[in-house]
């Protein structure tokens, strides 16, 4: 028995002031956020009340208006199968053009420049600024889903590309093709499988952005949302929520499934 | 006699060729010439430059800048380390066999062997894929002179080895190659496919005049199949002449212990039949032996 402990002792890991200052730090971290934030547990406790309240202001859900809600969820859902579909375009260049086994670094650089800057900027600024451009309406929304998806598929495009194996495009190489020839049947096809599987992946995530860039106006959803909360109508706001969770469940199943197809 | 060689156009003809990785010589002044219509083994032991050599003579590679040339056809290809102008045109003149076969796996057969026909294409063509029918049918054509013609359809990475590398003989078909370069294209083959693949390579110099530069590290293949043999050492030519003057005595003075890796693939031929399990492949390697 005594001796079980001291083995214990014996086999526990040396004390590492490296592992301890790692944690201090994010302690530390952690600390120095919760004021900035103003977190403050209490105010659920004893706000207690509001909260029941409000939660039952939504229920149960009014879905009067349901068509309105379900037209606008459709036009969401247009909005997001547009900006992917050009970001998809402009992405198969961009991601080729950025890939280090494709592009000289004189070319590379400048387009990952680019697209790094596409990708910080969220789209729902993006939308502000094209609802400015081309004025309130889903086109500002495809537009603002576009810009943005195309920076992130180039990324994941590129990425792809890099991986790829050299030799099938040494051998379209040796049959005398040129490098547009060599892309188009040698690296193509080893990526085309990777690259529907993150269109699509995209294609969900941006029937989520598009439900919030309606609530600046880039059409949508979105708008209705916005409208219904401003005015404190909560049963309607729970009936568009359920909407929304409805399709977008919906679609991630179905692109899932089709993503296995792919790979 | 020599006065009409020297009058044919070599199809191959490396000048001092030199190649330095770091700090060694992968090629060590090399001087070769390759009449149209010959069948010449390249053999060696492993490391000894073989497929660094044929990489070269394809464009594939570039050999070091103070001095060498090599010309296909008459036309230059590389000359001091530079690849020639117009090098993809002429690398269509040339059909490289990879030892790994180098076929896109995703792709159908088919579409493998037509790539062969894309330095032809106007580029709407190629990057549309709509081959002209001619193209089309010399694909067929091929496919069933290599004997897979039942295979077009299907994807190249559902191929065995030796089907693979048919597959790649009959993409050169379709590149209608002068001269078809071939680097190890039996060394991940057992027996069976190593020999039809040989024969294939063969019967397409006998019938069509096709030069074939085949490297092998197996000196009985060389023999059987190649009336021309160069051998390398550490770089260097060694020998150059007819391969059935490689008897075991003259290569071990060439490899000292080293040649014994060329000589065991003959036993190691053999005893891998014992191995195969499928009755149709082993009764036809039992044929073969």
């Amino acid at each position: 028995m005594h001796d079980k402990a001291a083995l214990l002792r014996a086999a526990r890991p040396p004390f590492s002031l490296g592992k301890a200052l790692c944690y201090g730090l994010g302690f530390a971290i952690l600390a120095w956020s919760w004021r900035g934030a103003e977190i403050n547990p209490l105010t659920l406790v004893q706000d207690s009340g509001n909260m029941v309240r409000f939660a039952s202001d939504f229920f149960p859900p009014n879905f009067k208006d349901w068509r309105l809600y379900a037209d606008e969820m459709l036009v969401t859902i247009q909005i997001a199968v547009w900006g992917t579909a050009l970001a998809v375009l402009c992405a198969v260049p961009f991601g080729l053009l950025s890939a280090e086994n494709i592009a000289p670094a004189w070319i590379r650089q400048p387009v990952r420049r680019l697209m790094d800057a596409l990708r910080a900027i969220n789209e729902m600024l993006f939308a502000m600024l094209f609802v400015v451009a081309v004025g309130l309406g889903p086109f500002a929304g495809v537009l603002a889903l576009w810009i943005h998806t195309t920076g992130v598929l180039a990324k994941l495009f590129s990425e792809a590309v890099e991986t790829i194996d050299p030799r099938p495009v040494e051998g379209i190489r040796s049959t005398g093709a040129n490098a547009m020839e060599e892309i188009v049947y040698g690296v193509i096809p080893q990526v085309l499988p990777l690259w529907i599987s993150y269109s699509l992946y995209r294609f969900e995530s941006n029937v989520r952005s598009a439900t919030v860039v309606g609530m600046v106006g880039a059409g949508g959803i979105g708008i209705v949302l916005w409208e219904i909360i401003r005015g404190f109508y909560f049963a309607e706001t729970c009936a568009v929520m359920i909407i929304v969770i409805a399709s977008v469940t919906v679609l991630d199943v179905a692109s899932a499934h089709l993503r296995k197809l792919f790979i | 006699m020599d006065s009409a060689v020297s009058v044919v156009v070599p199809a191959v003809k490396v000048t001092a060729l030199s190649k330095t990785f770091g700090c060694c010589k992968a090629l060590d002044d090399v001087s070769i010439d390759i009449r149209p219509g010959e069948m010449v083994a390249l053999i060696g032991a492993s490391g000894s430059g073989k497929s660094t050599l044929l990489r070269h003579i394809a464009g594939l590679a570039r050999g070091d800048g103070d001095r060498g040339s090599i010309e296909v056809d008459g036309r230059p290809m590389q000359t001091l380390g530079r690849l020639a102008q117009g090098v993809r045109k002429n690398r269509s003149g040339i059909g490289f066999v990879f030892q790994q076969f180098n076929l896109v796996g995703r792709l159908p057969v088919f579409t493998n062997v037509l790539t062969g026909s894309l330095a032809r294409m106007p580029l709407w063509r190629s990057l549309s894929g709509f081959f002209p029918r001619a193209e089309r049918e010399l694909a067929i054509e091929a496919l069933e002179r290599v004997g897979i013609l039942d295979k077009a359809w299907v994807r190249a990475s559902a191929l065995s080895g030796g089907q693979q590398q048919r597959a790649a003989i009959a993409r050169t078909l379709v590149q209608k190659a002068r001269i078809i370069l071939a680097d190890e294209p039996i060394a991940s083959l057992d027996p069976e496919s190593s020999r039809r693949v040989m024969e294939i390579l063969a019967r397409i110099n006998a019938e069509d005049g096709t030069t074939v530069v085949v490297s092998l590290h197996q000196v009985d293949f060389a023999t059987r199949y190649c009336p021309r043999a160069i051998a390398l050492k550490t770089g260097a030519v060694v020998y150059d002449g007819p391969s059935a003057q490689l008897t075991p005595d003259l290569l071990r003075n060439l490899y000292g212990s080293q040649a014994e890796e060329l000589t065991a693939a003959r036993s190691t031929a053999m005893s891998s039949a014992a191995f195969i399990t499928d009755p149709d492949v082993l009764s036809a390697a039992i044929a073969v032996h």
